[in-house]
């Protein structure tokens, strides 16, 4: 069994409208960058995991070997909803611990530009006689009747819940709009985001309201993308060159975890508890605390889901998640700052792309590669998805010692 | 006119309510047909349970975007019946910010959603301010 497991390479595309690539060209573009990064070939590698979640049957892994090498080494199709990428990640992390491989390859890749609403964007037309169906017995579609389907009116009362349960005074929506404020300033200093234009808070609360309190530009970004990692057992690491050993990236923690029953969770998913779950086993196995990142890419697919992950993440004091957000804290040059990419309401969430793209960017702050939007001297940063059904992925990342 | 619930945890007749499925074990709630509970997983089976009728608004959103054929804006949201959360549209309020309150009291409310071709009237629910906002 591998003691530590570290990331070689690490590649993502430019996330945004690839009309003159295909799913396959933009997982290879991912793949074979990682490889390079790396300074490693397909015939280094040990197990391949791969995701795509909109076309999951194709089998994405096998699709890509056919582009970059078909070695006959074991392909894993993983699916885990917007957590795909890091269970992608998340399984080649397991096969090297395992001892199973000493170094793996973990791609994501979606092609999403122009789709619309990914869940309620369509709802079937009622019966000619009403006839119950399904575990509900419903005798007509539900969404729009019982409550809704759509992703931004979901994560919507994800973050209206939170308001509640914890009294907060002001007005939500401001407080929302500028957390969507800073990721999109965040954005223009990324050259891989999908969307890179600063907006005032003003122009947020203006655009068009999606579902309350999400406008536009608080939704997170249907793109193209793709990303890729490879992962190296701590004992094959040692036996690469000095560069090598200098850029790669110790995984201080890798974590996956599905939601545990509570009440209420079938009525609204619950996003807390799993990431709660998941954020105190990697700071256990990390050995560090929110105290001690230097930065955090966490799942902002809305404005409103940054807030509750402030507090499932415990970067602020339980309950404390708008004060902490309204010190300033999560802002770059804050005590934590939080989404630098400019996350995914402007870097934009190809979907199974964005769990490795997320882990990209902390790499790159650590090596001190990261351009115009560096860190200065990052050296503990987390990663963070989730994918609603559900599962969360958390990934602890520290800069190398040597 | 015949008349049928949209979904079969709704009772209909002269004191409409919603009824829940209670694991017999553990008591944890469900709307839909389970295999065995979620909570404990005792497949010891399920007793129906009737849910409060009146509940407070814990979340809620104003949906303006939604499948075509879907009426916008509506309010969904979660109401605490009383230990049980429920999703349903709050409804016979205005859909603005200005009207719809976290931690409101809501009561429950049906009303036809239409007729098919048998003559059968399906009723839907929703939740309704108990005063007015």
């Amino acid at each position: 069994m591998a003691e530590d497991v570290w990331i070689l390479g690490i590649h993502m595309t430019k996330f945004g409208k690839h009309p003159d690539k295909d799913t396959v060209d933009l997982a290879a573009e991912a793949a074979l960058g990682a490889l390079r990064d790396g300074g490693v070939t397909i015939h280094d590698i040990g197990v391949l995991a791969a995701g795509n979640l909109m076309n999951a049957n194709a089998g994405i892994g096998q699709q890509l070997q056919k582009q970059i090498g078909q070695t006959g080494i074991p392909v894993y199709n993983v699916v885990n909803a917007c957590a795909t990428g890091a269970t992608a990640l998340r399984t080649v992390i397991m096969a090297v611990k395992a001892g199973e491989a000493d170094m793996g390859l973990a791609v994501g890749v979606e092609k999403l530009a122009g789709a619309g609403l990914l869940a309620g964007g369509t709802r079937k037309e009622d019966g000619d006689t009403w006839t119950p169906s399904g575990r509900y017995g419903a005798v007509a579609p539900v969404d729009g009747r019982i409550g809704t389907e759509t992703m931004p009116g979901v994560f919507a009362q994800v973050g209206m819940q939170y308001i509640h349960e914890h009294a907060y005074a002001g007005e939500p929506f401001e407080l929302f709009a500028r957390i969507s404020e800073k990721n999109h300033a965040h954005s223009t200093l990324n050259p891989l985001a999908a969307y890179t234009k600063r907006f005032t808070l003003e122009e947020i609360m203006n655009d068009v309201m999606i579902a309350y309190p999400n406008t536009r530009p608080m939704c997170s970004a249907n793109c193209d993308g793709a990303a890729a990692a490879v992962v190296v057992s701590g004992a094959k690491l040692k036996t690469l060159s000095l560069e090598q050993r200098r850029r790669a990236v110790k995984v201080s923690a890798s974590v996956l975890t599905s939601d545990p029953w509570q009440e209420g969770c079938q009525v609204l998913p619950d996003v807390n508890t799993l990431t709660r779950r998941a954020a105190e086993q990697a700071y256990e196995q990390a050995g560090v605390g929110p105290e001690d990142l230097s930065l955090v890419e966490l799942h902002d697919c809305f404005a409103t889901a940054e807030l509750v992950h402030y507090d499932n993440l415990k970067l602020c004091e339980p309950g404390g998640a708008a004060d902490f957000f309204l010190s300033g804290a999560t802002w770059r040059d804050g005590s934590t700052p939080v989404n630098v990419s400019g996350g995914l309401q402007s870097k934009g969430h190809p979907i199974a792309a964005t769990g490795i793209a997320n882990v990209w960017e902390i790499c790159h702050h650590l090596r001190g590669e990261a351009g115009d939007r560096q860190i200065e001297g990052a050296n503990v940063g987390l990663a963070h998805v989730i994918g609603l059904g559900s599962a969360c992925g958390v990934h602890i990342l520290e800069k190398a010692a040597a | 006119m015949a008349q049928v619930p949209l979904v079969d945890y709704l009772v209909l007749g002269d004191d409409p309510h919603l009824v829940a499925k209670a694991c017999t074990s553990c008591g944890a709630r469900f709307f839909d047909r389970r295999n065995a509970c979620a909570a404990c997983g005792s497949d010891a089976g399920f007793d129906e349970v009737p849910v409060a009728r009146e509940g407070v608004l814990r979340s809620f959103t104003i949906v303006s975007m939604a499948a075509p054929g879907i009426p916008v804006p509506f309010v969904a949201g979660v109401v605490d019946c009383d230990g049980t959360s429920v999703r349903a549209n709050i409804v016979n309020v205005e859909p603005t910010p200005e009207h719809v309150r976290l931690g409101m009291k809501v009561r429950l409310t049906t009303f036809p959603i239409g007729t098919d071709s048998a003559g059968t009237e399906a009723v839907g629910f929703g939740f309704e301010p108990m005063e007015e906002g």
